[in-house]
């Protein structure tokens, strides 16, 4: 077997992984129910940071008003067999906020590098671009071994 | 839909084009076949047949779960023969899908009699398709009668495209579950008068040619039990030697399989090999060499005058460099005759004469030599170690391939659903010294249970009257089994570890083990006809007895390690009490040396990169499941040996390797987690003896997990979770 994905040092791999995927689930709540999307991210390489867009009229939107604590799952999962032995899957705890204008457009190009074909979405006035602090990463490899990041403040 | 044409193809009927699934082995004897020169007839499984298997059985998509469950760079080799036997396991217990069966079936009974005797043999393409030859990476069967058995040696073939062997080279094969693929060679068994290999090139002596003959079958010959005449060429054919050897015995087909049987008279005085017949050979060998266009390795046997060519293999650059250790791997695949010779060179000369070393060297006063001396001790006993040490590698270590062999007639006959079931009737073994100390620290801890003016004194630190019958058993004890001191530091620490031990033992009765050792060994012994008790017996002693050695050497080893350590600690008193140049350049204080078993890593683990301004903690670690069973309780993590004195009940033991001179902390264990893996190390064995739950091979074990953290052991999957103490 030539050296697998599987093969690098987690550490590696959660780098790979956090700069590589373009989806995120996220995950949400309101009144005691979570709630689960899909959304476009991008990650800043220290990965203390990740950057997503919603439009205000979403539930996630209204959630996140109310409580702004999020998880996020980033995966390499191919939908084949080899997923259980190969696939990597980091969960991303941290609190979101969204941007304010002067913010959002510092931030704004750093999110478009990574999704240009956004750009139109993202501009809308009824969009709203989110920073994620992330606390930790819980990074899952190989089905079953699970590795935590906590980031010192 | 399968295709049957797809499936099985005649073995003459093969050519180069059906290399990728027919496999090297089978293609070259259709060459050879053509060429003119007799090969026995057959058939083969194409790898479309492996292919059919995997897919429908759902087998292709457990075997990546228990091949990637590790990084192969973490592995140690003993790691890699579990991996083989959990998949060999899982072979053995999924049947063929009836249309697969119904093809193979029609295959067979179209070209032999039900009960013809075969050989049903392995040819991989993967082993050809690189330019390095590797012998005996994975399995063959020599007389195999009867669809149920043939249909078993098939499958069998197929799991050893991932042997412990094969693993080892996996990169060379390019293995992958997802793509790789075997096929089988099934053929006519001939029953020759003699038989051997014909080399183009004389190992060691690359200018002449060799040919190595045995009386009877090849396999005695190829597993090393039988020694071979053996007979060298020149270029131009002549015979320049011939070397024969003490002939003893010969391989023969039996009903029960193939047996070594002593050699009648006339047969041990005759070379099996006449000159005419030798110069067919040599004939057969240079058309095989014209045939392919490359030296050759030709396996022969001859019967009633008919010369058959069994295999041809070129010889290539050999696959392993000299300093390959994989190659030394490969080697300890013993034969059941070639282990019971082993066992007894190990049982009578090599274990007595290590006990005997430690004995001569415990008695010597070291207090009375001077420094000159002392130093020269030191030296001397640095030396023995190394030699023993040198000497278990090379002779008990290829023992432990009893446990191995034991297993796998086991498995083969029982088919448990655990794979290591066989284990249970290896435990619990009366003659393994480990289990005989702790049985004696459970009695002195009976002892102190039973008195508690007794365990008072103890845990007050008063010191007992020297002719208390408990001092008398305490000093029984040392005297017998050695003092724990390499583990338990100076004579005075190791006096209160002791009875802080045996009060933490004194705790709570120890619970009964070795429950199933009884009725699985009558179960096994059931499964076995009338006339094969003999091999099951055999089989089952040599088990038994490498498992004990393996257990026993390393407390001899810890014997003559303690004798080293104790001079050392002389030479550090003297030390401490002045200059003493004559000794200070041989002690270095922070590095002293403790019992260490040689065994092979041989990749270091790849180094984690950090990620700055995070703390990294490991929540879930994966090993595997050496003990079943769940156990939550506080890490006790092992760094260093004084690191066991603060050992409390109910902790678990977290450990690089649960060395024999350490396992009697295991009975106050909740659970055991160890960095080295494997089932027969001896944290997986004394786990399963008490048992308790244990996860072995677990990379980083000392370093992820702190003493004190809150885990749980997860003994069914092999996982332990970890809550650390303070965040």
């Amino acid at each position: 077997m030539g050296k697998t994905l599987s093969d690098f040092g987690d550490s590696e791999l959660l780098l790979q992984l956090c700069s590589g995927q373009n989806l995120a689930v996220l995950s949400t709540e309101a009144d005691a129910r979570p709630y689960a999307s899909l959304v476009a991210v991008a990650m800043t390489s220290d990965l203390r940071h990740l950057f997503f867009a919603t439009p205000r009229a979403t539930r996630k939107y209204a959630n996140l008003s109310t409580n702004p604590r999020v998880a996020l799952l980033l995966d390499n999962r191919t939908n084949q067999v080899a997923d259980f032995s190969r696939a990597a899957a980091a969960t991303v705890l941290g609190v979101a906020q969204e941007l304010s204008a002067q913010e959002r457009d510092k931030n704004q190009a750093f999110y478009l590098e990574r999704h240009p074909h956004l750009a139109e979405f993202a501009a809308s006035p009824s969009t709203a671009l989110f920073r994620v602090r992330v606390e930790s990463i819980y990074l899952v490899t190989r089905f079953q071994s699970v590795m935590e990041y906590h980031f010192t403040p | 839909m399968i295709k049957p044409r797809d499936l099985v193809i005649d073995l003459t009927a093969l050519t180069l084009d059906d290399l990728p699934r027919a496999g090297g082995k089978a293609v070259n004897l259709a060459r050879l076949a053509r060429a003119g020169l007799t090969v026995p007839q057959g058939f083969c499984i194409t790898t479309a047949a492996y292919d059919h298997y995997l897919n429908e059985t759902g087998i292709r998509e457990r075997l990546p779960l228990l091949l990637e469950r590790k990084a192969f760079a973490q592995m140690r080799w003993e790691e890699l023969w579990d991996l083989a036997l959990k998949v060999r396991h899982l072979f053995l217990q999924t049947p063929l899908p009836q249309d697969l069966s119904d093809v193979l079936a029609q295959s067979l009974f179209a070209r032999f009699d039900d009960d013809y005797p075969l050989s049903v043999r392995s040819t991989a393409p993967a082993e050809d398709t690189t330019n390095a030859s590797f012998a005996g990476l994975h399995d063959s069967f020599v007389h195999v009668r009867g669809l149920a058995a043939i249909l078993d040696k098939v499958r069998l073939v197929w799991a050893s495209l991932w042997s412990d062997r094969a693993l080892l080279y996996r990169q060379e094969l390019s293995l992958d579950p997802a793509t790789s693929s075997m096929a089988v060679l099934v053929q006519e068994l001939i029953e020759g008068t003699c038989s051997g290999v014909a080399f183009s090139r004389c190992p060691g002596r690359p200018h002449l040619a060799a040919i190595e003959a045995v009386w009877g079958l090849n396999q005695g010959l190829v597993d090393g039990d039988v020694e071979p005449d053996r007979i060298l060429f020149d270029a131009s054919g002549q015979i320049v030697e011939r070397h024969a050897p003490q002939r003893e015995q010969a391989c023969r087909a039996v009903p029960q399989g193939v047996v070594l049987q002593p050699l009648p008279t006339d047969q041990r005085a005759a070379s099996p090999l006449s000159d005419t017949d030798a110069g067919r050979i040599l004939a057969l060998l240079r058309q095989a060499e014209n045939h392919f266009g490359a030296a050759q390795d030709v396996e022969w046997t001859l019967r009633d005058g008919t010369l058959f060519a069994l295999q041809a293999r070129p010889i290539t650059a050999s696959g392993t460099a000299d300093n390959d250790e994989r190659a030394w791997y490969l080697s300890l695949h013993k034969s059941l005759a070639t282990l019971a010779k082993l066992r007894r060179r190990i049982e009578d000369g090599l274990l007595p004469a290590m006990e005997q070393e430690a004995r001569r060297l415990g008695s010597m006063d070291l207090t009375k030599l001077d420094d000159e001396a002392l130093a020269a001790a030191i030296r001397e006993r640095q030396g023995l170690l190394d030699a023993w040490e040198a000497r278990y590698r090379d002779e008990c270590i290829p023992m432990a391939h009893g446990i191995r062999l034991f297993g796998q007639l086991y498995n083969d006959r029982l088919r448990p659903e655990d794979p290591f079931a066989f284990l249970d009737l290896l435990a619990g073994d009366e003659g393994l010294l480990a289990v005989q100390r702790n049985r004696a620290l459970q009695e002195l801890a009976a002892r102190v249970r039973a008195n508690p003016q007794l365990a008072q004194q103890l845990r007050d630190g008063r010191t007992l009257p020297t002719d208390s019958p408990f001092v008398l058993d305490l000093h029984g004890f040392t005297a017998r089994f050695g003092t724990l001191s390499w583990v338990m530091g100076s004579p005075e620490d190791e006096a209160r570890s002791l009875a802080g031990l045996i009060l933490e033992l004194a705790k709570k009765p120890p619970e009964a083990h070795f429950p199933h050792r009884q009725t699985r060994e009558d179960a096994y012994r059931a499964a076995f006809s009338a006339k094969e008790q003999a091999l099951a017996r055999e089989v089952l002693d040599i088990g038994r007895a490498s498992y004990r050695l393996r257990d026993n050497d390393n407390l001899f080893i810890g014997g003559l390690s303690a004798r080293l350590h104790e001079a050392c600690r002389e030479a550090e008193r003297r030390l401490a009490e002045g200059a003493h140049p004559l000794l200070s350049s041989l002690i270095d204080p922070g590095k002293t040396r403790v019992a260490r078993r040689t065994t092979a890593a041989p990749f270091p683990p790849p180094p984690a990169a950090a990620i700055p301004g995070t703390r990294r903690q490991a929540r879930q670690l994966v090993g595997q499941p050496a003990g079943p069973g769940l156990a939550q309780g506080h890490a006790r993590v092992i760094r260093r040996p004084e690191d066991l004195r603060a050992f409390q009940s109910g902790e678990i033991l977290v450990c690089d390797a649960v060395d024999p001179n350490m396992t009697f902390v295991v009975p106050l264990a909740g659970g055991i987690v160890e960095r080295r893996g494997g089932m027969l190390i001896h944290g997986a064995i004394i786990a399963r003896e008490y048992g308790l739950a244990c996860v072995t091979g677990v990379p980083g074990a000392i370093d992820l997990i702190n003493t004190g953290d809150r885990i749980t052991v997860d003994g069914y999957l092999g996982l332990v979770t970890v809550e650390p103490a303070v965040h």
